[in-house]
């Protein structure tokens, strides 16, 4: 929009551009509070997780090719696949999905200029690298976490498993949890303060509805993650007995603690997934989402839901069959919202007039992964069934079409389609669909078979099985087509990086979108919109005459809050004007905060307790700085 | 390594027809391969699970048929002259999310939970207290199975024989971290759990011998921690048990004396058990009729000699991180115990 302004316009937009500037470098980057420059970082260091992670992922096929295979000690598989469930889940979906994707995109989506707490929004980035970093110092020294990502005790107790490997999960966890923890509370109170005027709740966009649920599922659950992960220190470094069954404890209190934590993380992991879609089918099926006041209620309904059902992962442990029968019967329940969104989808783009573009056809194969993942999901709850197959690879196949062919699918579509937006660059449409293909295929031959070997009885996280129980050829199938999808997940990559430099220029709204991130430039001023924009409907980009307003408005100086960092505040409810709020510049304080965590969490780590102190008054003392407002440039 | 069971499977064929119908080219792999799969099973309790599991990925099949269906149509008709974006045929669309949402899942989930979580879930149940005439208690160890007999006697390890057609109550413990006991062919898993004893039925229709394996992640040697349920006519199996109760034979050979000897003066007395002799270790496998099983190590290798010897000589080669340590005995030592194990039939 800044570029089409006249003259009277024009001397607001250098206003704004002058008092939104960040330092430039590297620098820059350190000391941003942009959420947008800290959504570039969130997606980078995201994305190369996601790179550990697949090779992980391949390193587990190669060795699986066949039976007795050579490529990894029964030791080094344990950490890999461990690793890569660590990765996986905590380094690369939620950060790619709320880190990046969220960060970038929310403020964009309500018209906002930024999140509501832009340093702790920082913050969260730092730690989020710190913990990272943190995790694969283990694998870098051969001793990373290797009871498997739920870690079961007593195999991660200090009996069994007395090296430094588990430390490195349960302090490492704690670490990255204070960074979604940051980063949820900080969601949910730009998305209930920061909304433009107008746009009330019922107007606000889908994608934003599922990152406030996930918001509050990532607040509610993950204390019971780090409560367990304390108790297992404490277990392990000062002889504390919660999960020790000789001295009175008890093992299946870290399964409860660790699934109330897990399930609701499922669905953390695959609602952001489900605000894509919704963000990108209405798009491409110019179309309305059909039902959309019930969609909205069931991504709340699905994240609250998420809590009652997590003795799901536990129907082989011995309960009595009425605690059984209420989780499997709590956890059909779910099923229903999850059918409305998938239908709702469907609908809309069967009444709709679908386009066909890489990133709808990301979602077309997430419909059909999720379709698939959903139902074998459904056959868990039949208790006696997920009896017999539980820990086969009928599970790894259910969870895989899940979070991979579910999760990740929009993930992928969603690079492809904000792509424009971020970088102001069209990508290859030709190489985006053959892409699509390779990975939609490498998807569905590298987990389908899954199902029928754990129907087989082949069990999960075994690093070799024999020849004689017929395992070997879908195994030798499945390694194949992991590398299909590989090359197609690099192919995606690549697509993105040389049109980054050679592809055509994009304009504001190449696809037609219906929010209001399509009415700004491509890339986004720091400001986000030189006019705190009008909305009048949950389809803002679609109501051009508010667009046009926005202009005139613009080249009256209405609305543009020019006199520092400054963005609207509003209502909950029906997002009326509050206040004006001043955002805090740039500073050099939330990495500094970072690296003293950092310090404390090494030192409890290697058990140097008054050392963690020494670093926790050291945070007291950056924090003094950290809330010392320098003048504004 | 692994021998076929002694019958085959009775509706292994049946079972192929509707897999074939179903799930072109897996299912036969499915029902072709019988050694642990939930397919091929036999007793009525994992038969009851398998009919449940068709059931399911029948309709399973429909219903993305169904969903399919109604992307293909959004496909054919995406040419329709232009929308105006807000949408059309709005009561249309929301009447099938109503109806696919909402009506079709709550049928079919309310179904799903009588027949599996009511009805099933019963026949698949621990049989009651005192209802059983034969009660085995199997305690995981990592990575094997010790198999104890009520009263104590007889003891064994990794192979679990039982009468056919006869309820059997198996309770199910640990010795150290948490396993799993599954044999996937006669019922569902349970897991072995410190502090606390779970049971489990535990029957087969005919004779046969089925495969199982621990399905709970328990450290490095998970893998390779096999077992088999030998499911034999009655007469056979209180012979065998009789058997097994005995104390070990005496050896026989000079080679044997030998062997025997040096089982006892060596390690290998203090962490195994041999009836009739000092040998009292607790820590891994009962050896007292070592040779009357098929199989070492939790499946992994096949009883004969020559492997028995080659566990002997370095059993950190055959299962890396295994608890029994490679003792650094000559092949000659090694030889002579071998002689003396493979006379305890
Ligand atoms: C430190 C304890 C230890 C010592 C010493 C030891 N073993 Fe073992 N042994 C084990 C354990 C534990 C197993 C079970 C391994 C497994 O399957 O994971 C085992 C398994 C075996 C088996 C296979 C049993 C079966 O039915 O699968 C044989 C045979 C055996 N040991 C013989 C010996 C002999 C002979 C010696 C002495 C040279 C010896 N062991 C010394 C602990 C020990
Ligand atoms: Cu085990």
């Amino acid at each position: 929009m800044a570029t089409v302004i006249n003259p009277r316009g024009q001397q607001y937009v250098d206003l704004l551009d002058r008092v939104w500037g960040e330092r430039r470098g590297l620098v820059g980057w350190l000391t941003t509070t942009d959420h947008k420059r800290i959504g570039i970082m969130y997606f980078f260091t995201a994305l190369a997780f996601f790179g550990a992670g697949g090779v992980e992922a391949l390193l587990i096929r190669t060795q699986l090719f066949g039976p007795h295979g050579h490529v990894l000690s029964p030791a080094a598989y344990d950490q890999v696949f461990t690793m890569h469930g660590i990765t996986m889940i905590f380094l690369f979906v939620i950060p790619m999905t709320t880190g990046a994707f969220g960060n970038y995109l929310l403020p964009l989506m309500i018209g906002a200029r930024d999140m509501a707490f832009p340093r702790m929004n920082a913050l969260s980035y730092w730690i989020y690298l710190a913990s990272g970093i943190f995790i694969y110092i283990a694998l870098a020294q051969g001793h990373a976490p290797n009871a498997g990502w739920f870690d079961y005790v007593p195999l991660a107790s200090k009996t069994y498993n007395p090296s430094i490997n588990i430390d490195f999960y349960g302090w490492g966890l704690i670490f990255n949890g204070i960074s979604s923890t940051a980063a949820s509370i900080n969601f949910i109170v730009t998305i209930f303060k920061l909304r433009a005027p107008g746009m009330s709740l019922n107007r606000m966009p889908l994608f934003c509805y599922a990152f406030l649920a996930v918001s509050f599922a990532l607040l509610f659950a993950l204390p019971s993650l780090s409560v367990a992960c304390l108790f297992l220190e404490l277990d392990r470094q000062l002889g504390f007995h919660f999960y020790d069954a000789s001295h009175g404890g008890n093992p299946l209190l870290w399964q409860n603690l660790f699934w109330i934590f897990g399930h609701p993380e499922v669905y953390i992991i695959i609602l952001p997934a489900f605000g894509i879609a919704t963000s990108i089918i209405p798009a491409f099926s110019h179309r309305k989402m059909v039902f959309f006041p019930l969609v909205a209620l069931a991504e709340i309904l699905v994240a609250f839901l998420g809590f009652g059902v997590w003795v799901h992962h536990m129907f082989t442990v011995g309960y009595a069959t009425v605690t059984t029968i209420y989780f499997a019967a709590a956890s059909l329940i779910i099923v229903i919202p999850s059918a409305i969104q998938l239908f709702a989808w469907i609908t809309t783009i069967m009444t709709g007039t679908p386009q066909f573009k890489t990133p709808m056809l990301f979602i077309i194969g997430f419909i059909v992964f999720f379709i698939i993942g959903g139902l074998s999901g459904v056959t868990l709850a039949a208790i006696p069934f997920d009896q017999q197959v539980h820990d086969s690879y009928y599970v790894i196949a259910h969870f895989h079409f899940v979070i991979f062919g579910a999760a990740v699918f929009p993930i992928l579509g969603g690079m492809y389609f904000w792509f424009p937006k971020v970088t102001g660059k069209l990508y290859h449409e030709g190489v985006g669909k053959l892409s699509f293909w390779a990975t939609f295929v490498g998807t569905l031959v590298t987990f389908f078979p899954m199902h029928i070997l754990g129907l087989m009885g082949m069990v999960r996280r075994n690093y070799t099985y024999p020849p004689g129980l017929g395992f070997s050829t879908l195994n030798a199938l499945e390694t194949v087509a992991a590398y299909v999808l590989a090359a197609g997940l690099l192919m995606i990559v690549l697509n993105l990086a040389i049109s980054y430099f050679k592809g055509p220029a994009a304009g504001n709204d190449p696809f037609e979108g219906d929010t209001l991130e399509w009415s700004t430039g491509s890339p986004p001023p720091p400001y986000n919109y030189a006019v705190i924009p009008t909305v009048t409907s949950p389809y803002p980009m679609w109501d051009k005459q508010d667009r046009e307003l926005d202009n005139k408005r613009l080249e009256r100086g209405e609305g543009v809050l020019a006199l520092g960092h400054r963005t609207p505040g509003t209502t909950v409810q029906d997002a009326r004007l509050d206040e004006i709020l001043n955002m805090p510049p740039h500073s050099i304080w939330p990495p500094v905060t970072a690296l003293g965590l950092a310090g404390i969490f090494a030192m409890l780590l290697l058990g140097h307790l008054f050392i963690a102190a020494g670093f926790a008054a050291v945070i007291a003392l950056t924090l003094i700085g950290w809330h010392h407002h320098g003048v504004q440039p | 390594m692994v021998k076929p069971p002694l019958h085959r499977p009775r509706r292994s064929s049946k079972v192929r027809y509707g897999a074939a119908a179903i799930v072109v080219g897996g299912a036969l792999l499915l029902s072709g391969c019988s050694k642990q799969s939930i397919i091929s099973n036999a007793s009525p309790q994992a038969h009851g699970i398998t009919v449940l599991w068709w059931w399911m990925l029948g309709v399973a099949a429909l219903v993305f048929l169904g969903a399919v269906v109604l992307l293909v149509i959004g496909y054919v008709t995406r040419r329709r002259p232009g929308l105006p974006f807000l949408g059309q045929r709005e009561i249309a669309a929301q009447g099938l999310v109503l109806v696919f949402g909402i009506g079709i899942p709550l049928g079919v989930l309310v179904a799903l939970f009588g027949v599996s979580d009511i009805y099933l879930i019963r026949q698949t149940a621990a049989p009651a207290p005192r209802t059983t005439a034969l009660t085995i208690h199997v305690i995981g160890h990592q990575w094997w199975w010790e198999v104890r007999y009520d009263g104590g006697h007889p003891v064994t390890a990794n192979e679990i024989h039982i009468p056919v057609r006869t309820r059997v109550n198996l309770v199910a413990t640990t010795a150290d971290v948490i396993h799993s006991f599954w044999v996937p062919q006669l019922n569902r898993k349970i897991d072995m759990i410190p502090g606390q004893r779970n049971r489990i039925l535990l029957y087969a229709d005919r004779t046969g011998k089925y495969r199982g394996q621990c399905s709970q992640f328990c450290g490095l040697q998970h893998a390779n921690m096999g077992m088999f349920v030998i499911a034999q006519p009655q007469s056979a199996f209180r012979a065998w048990l009789a058997h097994t109760s005995r104390r070990s034979s005496s050896p026989t050979t000079p080679q044997a004396r030998a062997g025997k000897q040096l089982f006892l003066t060596s390690q290998c007395a203090s962490c195994h058990f041999i009836a009739g002799t000092p040998a009292q270790g607790t820590i891994g496998p009962d050896l007292t009729h070592v040779a009357s099983r098929s199989t070492l190590a939790a499946a992994t290798i096949p009883n004969t000699p020559r492997e028995l010897a080659d566990w002997i000589h370095n059993p950190q080669a055959i299962k890396p991180g295994v608890r029994m340590p490679d003792l650094g005995l000559s092949w000659r030592q090694v030889d002579r115990i071998v002689a003396y194990l493979e006379e305890l039939k």
